[in-house]
């Protein structure tokens, strides 16, 4: 019971220190517990970015390099339509694999977590297992498999299905099939999490009050565990728009993403200047998802569920 | 679940672990074929794993991912339990602050992460190398585990260090004696997730690597890209046993302390 | 007492890691030249490993090997990071631009004896004129190939390439500067163009060719032409003369209207840690038997002569690039201020 109390009166006073001890060396341990981690971030993260958008605004010399002269032209780049359509490229196709991701692993999620306890956490780790595969290996696999000589084309050669091999590696399809096979169980994990905790009572109330399944599913099961969908929205959405191996691997480097724009600019144009730009607007562009993301889940983030 | 709604259920899950895992079991497959460039089943073979083991410039990359994974796990486990601590024990103002700090690696895209680390290092004269691949390693890895360590300070008794403390013991002490091993597993786990995580890495890794710290997935990567070989169906091979050993211990592990 | 032990192997792991920090940190600042190692930069698919292995057999250096795609990759890294590398090898327009932007080393060519070996031609070009920072490695071009399998059509010339019936099944190089270069050609202007009007209409050009374009690729293409992923393309020489050993349907066709020639060199990175052992590694490659080897397994020209005697004469026959070829072939130069136009034009093809 006093312990309980204890814990509220924490709660309900957040200035005064939980723990009674001097000011001062709880002080103390306080900077030698917080300020490792702070420095070191600051130091390897937040120094670096700030010197990125520093660098966004400046200019670019004839052979690459940095001139030091103030200017907006690198994100005005982004208005001229070649550079539009790489961004709205970049949207769509991550959008459409977050679409697939969410609208394949919400179901399944959804058996896994209606499926006996027991099997439950064998069934979730069977969708985890691949994941910690290396991701480069899981996107040769796809090459194994679609390439003209590879595995499909010669199984449907063999059964006379198709006459001419099939076009399937070196396409954009190809390049989608490789973002969702990479990032599917970072969908299914949020949804499962959200879909799990789901209270099965209110599922029988609307029942009870003569819902339809598919009303059910509508006005109850979705709004209940829209938190979960959005999260795992975030987590396929933002990862895709930097995954510029899987393009270049299997998209035959013609299609570019954002990624590849901001690579190409740092290892091949040289143009430091606007692959900063455009690292800062993919960094908006997370920001508004996360912001948007925190809108709809209320402000409570469960770190568990980000996971 | 009723009886009718079974079937269709399971049969979608069967298909999705299909999506899942028919393309890595066809890789393992073709590890043991006798064949170079072609997907014909040419008859059983050996051959590639022996050729992986006198491929140094691989064995060279296992050996450097082995070494940035240990260093950067030790590093961020310590750095990122101590801040976890830290954080959930004090009040100060600016709390607010550091608390979107450590959130922030764990939603920036990894690509603006390497290039940011890549024009620093850059700036400031440090050549790529082992040295800046362990640092952006460490970067990225801490978040994770305060996350994981943070999720079980949650559910922590605060009243059993308070206890401790009414005995008598210093902070150092409590700490030493109690949180510690009460975080004993969590401190577990997000070193193994850290480890993971660093093994894994490439795009990152892609911009802050130098001429001798190429990863085992930067390897993989320009073998990749410089044709499809049977070779690095077998080294996936043995990945993935790696990989499903060290998830099947970390279970087991985690059951016995249940 | 279990407790204590995990704090004590944590404190322990902890010293133990400030000393690797402190060991890597004097690593890369200390100017190390007696180190035995070496940090080479080449192009991928360019140099057999066992090459590396006997030099380090012989020398106990250590070769950290690293690869790149495209000129652009390697000059962007050399931007980048300089201290790096101690070695790297640049296409001739772009030791021209190293040059120019001090970011090579002079090459003391008295520590190099077997530079003799290298035919005259290949010495004292516009790029390098006085031979101060450059030595030849190989040489080559850059032509047509087509799987007579796959493909009844005559094809004679780079326009040739336009026919629809090619559609999205030919390979072309990842390289922005010589792809546009033999664009300009194809419309009659110079390859090394820098009026932003031609290059743009050269752009516009390898629109109309991209539908046909299936994969940008420099240095994997023999393995696409040899499993029949694509129907021909514009390829390296020595990538062409690698696909027919595997498949004898492909064919290597000189462009009627452009033949676009290279010639790469070793080059010394500004600020290389162990250029001594640079010097070593280029004189080990300049060995007849040793540039040998390297031509047997990725055969380009070679401008050692003296290796060139030592081939076998099918091999000889494949890097033979004939002589009026050779004549009308044009090496690419550096197009300075234009250079961001290439650029742009590339980025737009590339969408």
């Amino acid at each position: 019971m006093l312990k309980k109390e204890n814990a509220t009166l924490a709660t309900d006073i957040p200035i005064k220190p939980k723990i009674k001890h001097s000011k001062k060396k709880i002080n103390l341990a306080a900077i030698w517990t917080i300020s490792p981690v702070t420095i070191w971030l600051l130091l390897f993260l937040f120094i670096p970015l700030f010197f990125i958008l520093v660098v966004s605004v400046m200019s670019r010399g004839t052979y690459g390099g940095i001139e030091y002269t103030f200017t907006l032209e690198n994100y005005a780049r982004f208005f001229e339509p070649l550079y539009l359509r790489i961004i709205v490229v970049s949207i769509a196709m991550a959008a459409a694999t977050t679409l697939i991701c969410v609208v394949f692993g919400y179901p399944f999620a959804y058996i896994i977590a209606q499926s006996p306890a027991k099997y439950r956490t064998l069934l979730l780790l069977l969708v985890i297992v691949p994941f910690w595969t290396n991701s480069l290996i899981r996107t040769y696999a796809w090459i194994v498999l679609l390439r003209t000589e590879g595995v499909i084309n010669t199984i449907l050669l063999k059964i006379g299905l198709i006459a001419e091999p099939l076009t399937l590696l070196y396409n954009s399809g190809a390049t989608l099939i490789g973002f969702v096979y990479t990032l599917f169980p970072f969908a299914v994990l949020p949804l499962y999490a959200s879909i799990e905790k789901l209270d099965r009572t209110f599922l029988e109330a609307s029942s009870d009050l003569g819902g339809r399944p598919w009303q059910t599913f509508l006005n109850v099961t979705l709004p209940l565990t829209f938190p979960g969908v959005v999260a795992a929205s975030l987590l396929v959405f933002i990862p895709t728009l930097g995954l510029f191996f899987i393009s270049d691997l299997m998209g035959g480097a013609k299609t570019m993403i954002i990624g590849n724009l901001i690579k190409n600019q740092f290892l091949t144009a040289r143009d430091w200047p606007f692959g900063s730009a455009a690292s800062i607007i993919l960094m908006v562009l997370t920001l508004m998802m996360i912001l948007f993301y925190l809108k709809v889940s209320g402000g409570k983030t469960d770190d568990t569920e980000l996971l | 679940m009723s009886r009718l709604t079974r079937l269709p259920s399971v049969a979608y899950a069967v298909f999705i672990y299909s999506f899942l895992y028919v393309p890595i079991a066809i890789l393992v497959a073709y590890s043991f074929n006798d064949s170079k460039l072609n997907a014909v089943w040419k008859g059983f073979t050996f051959a590639w794993y022996a050729k992986l083991w006198t491929n140094t410039s691989i064995l060279e990359a296992a050996k450097i991912s082995l070494t940035v994974g240990f260093f950067s796990t030790v590093i961020s486990t310590m750095l990122g339990t101590l801040v976890a601590v830290g954080m959930y024990r004090y009040r100060f103002r600016g709390k607010g602050m550091i608390d979107a700090m450590l959130y922030v690696p764990l939603v920036m895209s990894e690509i603006v992460m390497g290039i940011a680390l890549l024009a620093f290092f850059s700036m400031i004269k440090v050549p790529l190398g082992m040295g800046t691949l362990l640092i952006a390693h460490i970067t990225f890895s801490i978040p994770f585990v305060v996350v994981v360590i943070n999720a079980r300070l949650k559910g922590f008794d605060q009243s059993i260090e308070e206890a401790s403390k009414d005995l008598g013991a210093n902070e150092w002490q409590t700490f030493r004696l109690i949180t510690f091993p009460l975080l004993g597993p969590a401190i577990a786990a997000s070193a193994m997730l850290a480890f993971t995580i660093s093994i894994d890495d490439v795009i990152v890794s892609f911009f802050v690597a130098g001429p001798d710290s190429t990863t085992l997935p930067l390897q993989i990567f320009s073998m990749v890209r410089h044709g499809v070989t049977p070779e690095i169906n077998a080294l996936s091979t043995l990945m993935l046993i790696v990989t499903l050993t060290f998830v099947v211990f970390a279970q087991k592990l985690q059951t016995r302390k249940r | 007492m279990k407790a204590r032990k995990g704090f004590r192997l944590i404190l322990v792991l902890l010293i133990l890691a400030s000393f690797i920090m402190s060991g890597c940190g004097s690593e890369a600042t200390t100017d190390s030249s007696d180190e035995k190692v070496l940090n080479v930069f080449n192009w991928a698919e360019y140099l057999p490993k066992k090459v590396i292995k006997d030099f380090e057999q012989e020398t106990g250096i250590k070769v950290n090997y690293g690869t790149y795609s495209s000129n652009e990759e390697m000059f962007a890294k050399l931007n980048t990071g300089q201290g790096q590398y101690d070695l790297a090898v640049a296409s001739l327009y772009y030791v021209d631009v190293l040059i120019k932007e001090g970011l090579v080393e002079e090459i003391d060519q008295g520590k190099i004896p077997n530079v003799k070996n290298i035919g005259e031609e290949f010495l004292g070009k516009d790029a390098d004129p006085e031979d101060k920072y450059s030595v030849p490695y190989l040489w080559g071009e850059e032509l047509i190939v087509m799987n007579t399998d796959l493909v009844d059509k005559k094809v004679t010339s780079i326009k040739d390439l336009l026919d629809p019936q090619f559609k999205n099944s030919l390979v072309i190089l990842d390289d922005p500067r010589t792809v546009i270069g033999s664009a300009l050609a194809v419309l009659g202007y110079s390859p090394n163009s820098t009026n932003e009007k031609e290059i743009e209409e050269a752009g516009k050009w390898l629109k109309k060719l991209k539908p046909n374009i299936k994969v940008f690729d420099s240095d994997n293409a023999k393995a696409l032409l040899a499993s029949g992923e694509v129907k021909g393309g514009i390829v390296y020489g020595a990538e062409a003369s690698l696909a027919i050993r595997e498949n004898k349907a492909i064919e290597k066709i000189y462009p009627k209207e452009f033949l676009s020639l290279w010639q790469d060199n070793f080059v010394i990175p500004k600020g290389a840690k162990h250029k001594e052992n640079a010097l070593k590694f280029i004189d080990y490659i300049l060995r007849p038997e040793v540039s040998k080897e390297i031509v047997m397994d990725y055969p380009y020209a070679n401008p050692n002569t003296e290796a060139v005697k030592l081939l076998p004469e099918d091999i000889r026959k494949e890097i033979d690039i004939p002589e009026e070829e050779a004549k009308r072939g044009t090496h690419m130069k550096d197009v300075g201020e234009a250079t961001v136009i290439y650029d742009r034009i590339w980025a737009e093809l590339k969408q």
